[in-house]
């Protein structure tokens, strides 16, 4: 993105409607009930995309939520992954899901590898690393 | 000598009362019972070698849990921390309750503070000034409201009229859940579609399994979640069966598919399950929001939630459950506050507990208001349910606050609720999910509870949860099921909430929509620096706010009294001979009634015909053998000076005063002004028998005896509440027909229809 946004920028959809659009590209003006009926519109038009997660985060940041910003980059890395993928790399970081440490350094690396997601990539190597000092490969029947 | 027992019986009294259903926790720190400090707290330190936090309250890097090193390494800001450190708690605590501080600086300062260190300011407050930083500190500027939308039967029907109605009273988010878990999809469209109708802009939950309320999310039924549950202690954490990191990443989770969300905490929950390292329980919120934070999350609930009817059975709980609210906005959190687990089963408790956030304000008041009956709540009753509602409202007329609800008219409801069944059954049919009959959908629309439907079973509820997940039904096909059936304005309403998602405006802090507009910590900012900023109730808000059902004017008292002319007409006739002069006959009682009596006033206000009242008295006096002489005061209306006048005009010095509201005194010539023999002040709980007995008193007066006198039973009713309303009005009815130095009037009456 070329311009920096601030918080006079916020809402998108009211102040700055033309930067935003659903994953398909249609606009906030083409998500209609016409377009809905028509069959023009489908889930895919209504759902967020990395490029407004990552506006959300320069707001969020210009607002003084540095956090939050960076909660919304890692979830910018997974618009584009599945559900499933989604939910089985949670359970993987749930208590005990994972045998050793390896099982959470692939999956750093398959999200890095697959999806670019460096961010989450690195947020994974960092709980395998924690767990492991603290017990956390523990089978808890 | 034995005197009958070794029990006042006050506290039989007190047995009986709900209170003593609630149990009370004696403080033990060492068991986890201490609500602000235990000698197992750290002591607040902080460490940082080149940027980096090297120990935390007391704990070396390389004995760093997962809570501590998920806080130092994603939380704590060390460009500030050793600053923010070094300030005195005291100092910081004086700060937050001082209006000149701004609100950015003091969330800087927190964002270098330890747990410990945190935990230890918010240890220096009052409850008074919790409630007051609280106001000050809370992020979005404009109060919100929260409530559950649930049911026993999970009847999709009335779910929607449920959700339509809570709706409907202002709620921002409504949050349902289920009895069966699989019925969780029956219950996300059906509240769905009830949120729908009469506005848009409320967000909706449905909590269940974390990747089923993912699911349902991502169907486009569900616009937030915030059952992502954080712990103070490694331990409980784990039992929770999940990590920061996992956590975490549920949070980037749902924000990757556009749902807003906020983490759960609270006080209590490492406390009931059993992994509390004798902590108190601030310190242990404290970790946790300092947690959330770092994990990036817009918000959270906090404020006990499921532990906070424990944390109400320690000393000084409820206090902690409003410090560790303030905890979470100072972190600059959106803070859906608590006031949900009812805590007590003391009414008393109940609006004690509400009332500092209802006048502090917050973003979302309750997280889980019970819009339903309790025993409809699916979450377990909540602190404030559906039968208390209109307590609330009346609450916030009484402060001149805003809790985020707003009184509605009953055929609105009604309306909304007939409007919301019908949308359903529509998609219902339109989806072959179900054809609900006639008689389903009305049994609902009046229904006040489940107990009242003839409705759809759990069972049903499951095969058509069954059948909208299996064929993986979309908010889309629903919206299009709506515009088919007509539904078109619900239609509109439901496709703008997922529409919401695409531009992620709702996902910053604090949002909500209001009028079709998210506004959230961003451009609704917290502008509190005194009196006369921040908040306040604009006037047409406070109209609004004002509009509660039943209000009583001056026109309607009038209008009620008019109902009662025609039938006065018809049996008694009041004939003013001319002015009323002293007599000498000692066998005489005069009885002194006020200016309006008969004129504009009609019956007294325990609903008694004043030609009734008139009747008795003067009959009671005549069968002691004794005239009764009606006076009309006009100078007047009070009921002493009524009486008193009276007595000075009866020849034998007594005389009775009586208002048309039904007040009546029986007075002495003598004797000072508000000196009488007899009293009758409580008219609403005065009956005819009593007016019968104070003629006959009078009569025994007048002739030298000694009654005894009549005392009218009153059992502790707050007559003030119930009637002065009204008697204000009457009276000003009554001061309006007084003049000054008008004189007394011989009233000749007669009573219509009688034999004599």
């Amino acid at each position: 993105m070329s311009e920096k946004l601030s918080i006079e920028d916020y809402p998108l959809s009211e102040k700055r409607p033309e930067l935003v659009a659903g994953r398909r590209g249609k606009t906030l003006s083409e998500i209609t009930l016409e377009g809905v009926m028509g069959g023009k519109i489908q889930m895919e038009d209504l759902r967020i995309t990395s490029q407004a997660l990552r506006f959300q985060a320069e707001i969020a940041r210009r607002g003084g939520r540095p956090t939050l910003a960076e909660n919304f980059e890692r979830a910018a890395e997974l618009v584009e992954v599945p559900n499933d993928v989604i939910m089985s790399v949670y359970e993987l970081l749930r208590p005990g899901r994972a045998a050793d440490k390896k099982e959470l350094i692939q999956a750093a690396n398959d999200l890095r590898r697959d999806y670019g997601a460096t961010r989450l990539a690195a947020f994974i190597e960092e709980a395998a690393e924690v767990y492991e000092r603290r017990g956390l490969y523990t089978f808890r029947f | 000598m034995n005197i009958g027992s070794n029990r006042w019986r006050r506290y039989g009294d007190w047995d009986n009362r709900p209170l003593r259903l609630d149990k009370f926790a004696a403080e033990d720190p060492k068991n986890g019972f201490a609500a602000f400090s235990s000698p197992a707290d750290p002591k607040p330190s902080i460490n940082i070698e080149n940027g980096r936090v090297t120990m935390l309250d007391g704990v070396a890097e390389a004995d760093f849990d997962m809570i501590d090193y998920f806080i130092a390494r994603h939380h704590i800001d060390t460009s500030i921390a050793e600053t923010a450190m070094a300030i005195p708690s005291a100092t910081i605590a004086s700060r937050l309750v001082d209006m000149h501080v701004p609100r950015a600086e003091l969330v800087s300062i927190a964002h270098g503070l330890t747990p410990a260190k945190l935990a230890d300011v918010l240890s220096k407050l009052n409850a008074l000034e919790i409630a007051f930083a609280y106001s000050k500190m809370r992020a979005r500027n404009t109060p919100g409201n929260q409530g559950h939308v649930t049911n026993a039967k999970d009847d999709p029907l009335q779910l929607a009229a449920d959700a339509a109605t809570a709706v409907a009273f202002g709620f921002d988010e409504i949050e349902t859940t289920m009895r069966v878990s699989r019925n969780a999809w029956s219950n996300a469209v059906a509240c769905a579609v009830g949120a729908a109708v009469g506005r848009w802009g409320t967000l909706f939950q449905c909590s269940s399994e974390e990747a089923e309320e993912l699911r349902i999310g991502m169907a486009g039924f569900s616009s937030y979640a915030e059952t992502v549950s954080v712990y103070g202690t490694e331990r409980t954490f784990i039992d929770g069966d999940d990590t920061p990191w996992s956590k975490a990443f549920l949070a980037a989770a749902y924000a990757s598919r556009g749902i807003k969300m906020r983490c759960t905490s609270g006080a209590g929950s490492e406390l009931l399950m059993g992994f509390h390292e004798s902590k108190s329980l601030l310190y242990l919120e404290a970790r946790c929001l300092c947690l959330q934070r770092g994990m990036g999350v817009q918000g959270t609930q906090n404020g006990g939630i499921d532990g906070a009817p424990i944390t109400a059975t320690v000393p000084g709980g409820v206090k902690e459950l409003m410090a560790e609210n303030l905890l979470a906005v100072w972190l600059d959190l959106e803070c859906a506050s608590g006031n949900d687990a009812r805590t007590t089963e003391s009414e008393i408790r109940v609006g004690a507990k509400i009332l500092p956030y209802l006048i502090a304000g917050s973003d979302l008041i309750c997280s889980g208001f019970g819009t339903i009956l309790k025993y409809d709540n699916s979450f377990n009753p909540s602190l404030l349910n559906g039968e208390e509602l209109e307590d609330f409202l009346v609450l916030q007329r009484d402060f001149e606050a805003d809790g985020g609800l707003t009184p509605v008219e009953e055929y609105k409801v009604i309306e909304l609720r007939r409007r919301a069944v019908e949308a359903l059954a529509a998609v219902f049919e339109e989806l072959q999910l179900g054809s609900p009959t006639r008689k389903m959908l009305e049994s609902v629309v009046a229904a006040s509870g489940s107990d009242d439907t003839r409705s759809y079973t759990p069972r049903d509820a499951s095969l058509i949860s069954q059948m909208i997940q299996e064929r993986g039904i979309t908010v889309v096909d629903v919206i299009q099921a709506l515009v088919r059936r007509g539904f078109r304005v619900e239609a509109e309403n439901l496709l703008a909430v997922v529409k919401l998602r695409v531009s992620g405006d709702y996902l910053q802090t604090s949002a909500i929509v209001r009028n079709g507009k998210v506004i959230s910590a961003i451009n609704d900012p917290n502008s509190y620096a005194g009196p006369g900023s921040g908040y306040r109730v604009a006037d047409g808000r406070r109209r609004e706010i004002n509009a509660i059902r039943d209000q009583l004017d001056q026109k309607e008292v009038l209008r009620s009294e008019a109902l009662h002319e025609g039938a006065e007409r018809r049996r008694i006739h009041y004939e003013t001979l001319g002015a009323a002069v002293v007599s000498d006959d000692r066998l005489e009682v005069v009885v002194g009634i006020s200016p309006a009596f008969g004129i504009k006033l009609f019956q007294t206000v325990g609903g008694h015909p004043l030609s009734e009242v008139l009747g008795v008295i003067t009959d009671s006096i005549v069968a002691r053998g004794l005239k009764a002489r009606v006076v009309r005061f006009g100078h007047t209306a009070d009921t002493s000076f009524l009486g008193l006048s009276a007595a000075r005009l009866a020849g034998s010095g007594i005389g009775i005063g009586l208002q048309a509201k039904g007040t009546a005194v029986i007075h002495q010539r003598d004797r000072l002004p508000h000196n009488n023999l007899e009293l009758f002040s409580n008219a609403p709980i005065t009956s005819v028998e009593h007016y019968r007995e104070l003629g006959a008193n009078a009569a025994a007066y007048a002739l030298g005896e000694m009654p005894e006198p009549v005392i009218v039973p009153m059992r502790g009713q707050a007559m003030g509440s119930r009637y002065h309303a009204r008697v204000a009005m009457i009276y000003a009815i009554e001061t309006a027909y007084t003049k000054a130095g008008a004189r007394p009037e011989e009233v000749a009456v007669k009573f219509l229809g009688r034999a004599s």
